[in-house]
């Protein structure tokens, strides 16, 4: 198991119940969509996952580690474990597609070496080539989150972690953004991606966790809920 | 850890540091004006207590006899003032004696004895102090002893240079918190700009996995380079301006300053040091307060 929930809940300070009472397990290699309207707390869940937040009740495991018990000086390794891909992209606009990836790479201590490998490497696998010396300005969209996928598999995670990935793009390029993601998950790395659009989930047939109000409504191994 | 981080390190500092160059020149002149007014007290009390000491030693008492006091009165007198502890040498000076060095001063042309008709002056002891600042209590402890009529050792002037250089130091001390306190604040005023410009780059770096000190070091550095280089400054003004007042004081024979290099060169690499940990308190309070790694 990679993942696993014992009866999490968080209770923000201003007393919002956003989790209540979850539990779930995800394993090595799966696809997984966390679904449910706004404010039923998906980014809570998946902030619970590279610790941003900590759970108010119960248990979370990351690869057989207490997030809770864990020691401040751990979480940094914690989360070379994951790649984490943002709806707004979050790419440093002065540097270019192959230094933002680099970045990623160098603030992890990866060698000058390595890093000159690597990157053309996931540069290719999101199909930026060409576009290695443009701006983030210089880029649309879809290809700003290529950049960003590729600088969450810089260091190869055991997952990616997205949270409404495609919420700034249009439907055609979020396909196209979807496609990239089955593709990685393919390719052995565990993906869990929160959204709200239900017509991307719809056609993926991948396991999808509803949730509402902070709790699981449904758990379907291939979307059947949604059909 | 790897010499591309370091050079990393260096290189975001560098950028931090011209990102905001009038707090970046702000944050140096103060503390370079904090360094040299503690240098300056500093050397000043180096001298003071170097002038001290050999005025101190200067000091002797003088302990004048009761007129009636027979010779064996006399003896038992040194033999008391001999059992004081701190005591360094003590000298007979009989009233013949005295007034024998009195008339050298007035010259033969004025006759002392004749005009006085006799010799007014008592018997004496001149006491020397092994240890400066006892002499007040030696003096007190003399004066008790039966026959000793009155002790003199330049009352009231030895307290009043140690009265001095007490305050000296108390003054430039309060100058030195009141700069030190600026100094510090304006560092982490200048580290918590460097970490509002770079607060984006911060987060993504915490979320891909970089380490705390990884983050830090670059706001250190930045930091440690504010208070260095505003230290330099200072010690290099107080060095031009010591050495060119060395070399205009060495010809009068009076005042002697502190020139030992050996000495000075402890001087300025303490303030430079003092300045690396101005440098460094200020960036630790920011970050504590405004980095929440
Ligand atoms: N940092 C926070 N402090 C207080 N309340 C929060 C915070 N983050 C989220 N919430 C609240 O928790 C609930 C769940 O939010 P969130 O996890 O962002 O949901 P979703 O991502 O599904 O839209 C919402 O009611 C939201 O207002
Ligand atoms: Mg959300």
């Amino acid at each position: 198991m990679l993942v696993q929930f014992y009866n999490v809940s968080k209770i923000y300070p201003n007393g919002v119940k956003a989790l209540d009472d979850i539990s779930l397990k995800i394993d090595r290699g799966e696809f997984l969509f966390l679904m449910g309207p706004s404010g039923a707390g998906k980014s809570t869940l998946i902030k619970m996952l590279f610790r941003e937040e900590l759970p108010t009740r119960g248990q979370i495991f990351v690869a057989s580690r207490s997030i809770v018990r864990m020691k401040r000086s751990e979480v940094p390794l914690l989360r070379r474990n994951m790649g984490i891909v943002f709806q707004d992209f979050k790419l440093l606009e002065n540097k270019t597609v192959a230094e933002n990836i680099a970045f990623a790479m160098k603030v992890v201590g990866a060698s000058n070496r390595d890093i000159r490998q690597r990157v053309p490497e996931v540069i290719n696998m999101v199909g930026l080539k060409g576009k290695e010396n443009c701006l983030p300005t210089e880029l649309s969209g879809g290809e700003q989150q290529r950049v960003g996928i590729a600088r969450a598999l810089a260091n190869q995670p055991l997952m990616l972690i997205a949270d409404e990935p495609t919420g700034n793009l249009d439907m055609e390029t979020s396909q196209e953004i979807m496609e990239l993601l089955f593709d990685i998950n393919r390719k052995g790395t565990t993906v869990i991606m929160a959204t709200h659009a239900r017509e991307l989930v719809k056609q993926a047939h991948k396991r999808v966790i509803m949730l509402e109000r902070g709790r699981i409504v449904n758990d379907t191994p291939h979307g059947e809920s949604l059909v | 850890m790897r010499l591309s981080n370091i050079l990393y390190f260096f290189r975001e500092a560098a950028k931090s540091l011209s990102r905001n160059r009038l707090l970046t020149f702000a944050t140096i002149s103060t503390v370079t004006i904090c360094i040299l007014i503690l240098g300056m007290a500093v050397l000043l009390s180096l001298n003071a207590e170097r002038f001290m000491s050999r005025l101190e030693s200067d000091v002797q008492m003088i302990a004048f006899l009761d007129r009636s006091l027979s010779d064996a009165e006399i003896d038992e007198v040194q033999e008391e003032i001999e059992k004081i502890d701190g005591i360094k040498s003590i000298k007979f000076v009989s009233r013949d004696e005295s007034l024998r060095e009195l008339q050298e001063t007035y010259g033969s042309q004025y006759d002392l004895k004749a005009t006085l008709g006799k010799n007014p002056l008592p018997h004496t002891f001149e006491i020397e102090a092994k240890n400066p600042q006892d002499v007040p209590k030696i003096a007190e402890l003399v004066y008790r002893i039966p026959g000793v009529y009155k002790v003199n050792y330049g009352q009231g002037v030895v307290e009043r240079l140690f009265q001095v250089t007490h305050w000296v130091r108390i003054i430039s001390l309060a100058f030195i918190i009141v700069l030190a306190a600026g100094a510090v604040f304006l560092i982490a005023t200048t580290t918590r700009l460097s970490v509002f410009a770079r607060r984006k780059e911060i987060y993504l770096m915490k979320l891909i996995g970089a380490t705390d000190w990884f983050i830090r070091w670059p706001f250190f550095i930045e930091g440690i380079f504010l208070g260095v280089v505003g230290s330099l400054l200072a010690v290099a003004l107080l060095a031009a301006g010591y050495g060119a007042l060395l070399q205009n004081i060495t010809s009068m024979a009076i005042i002697t300053l502190v020139s030992d290099m050996a000495v000075l060169g402890k001087v300025y690499l303490a303030l430079v040091g003092t300045g690396a940990v101005l440098g460094v308190l200020g960036t630790y309070i920011s970050l504590n307060r405004f980095l929440n790694v």
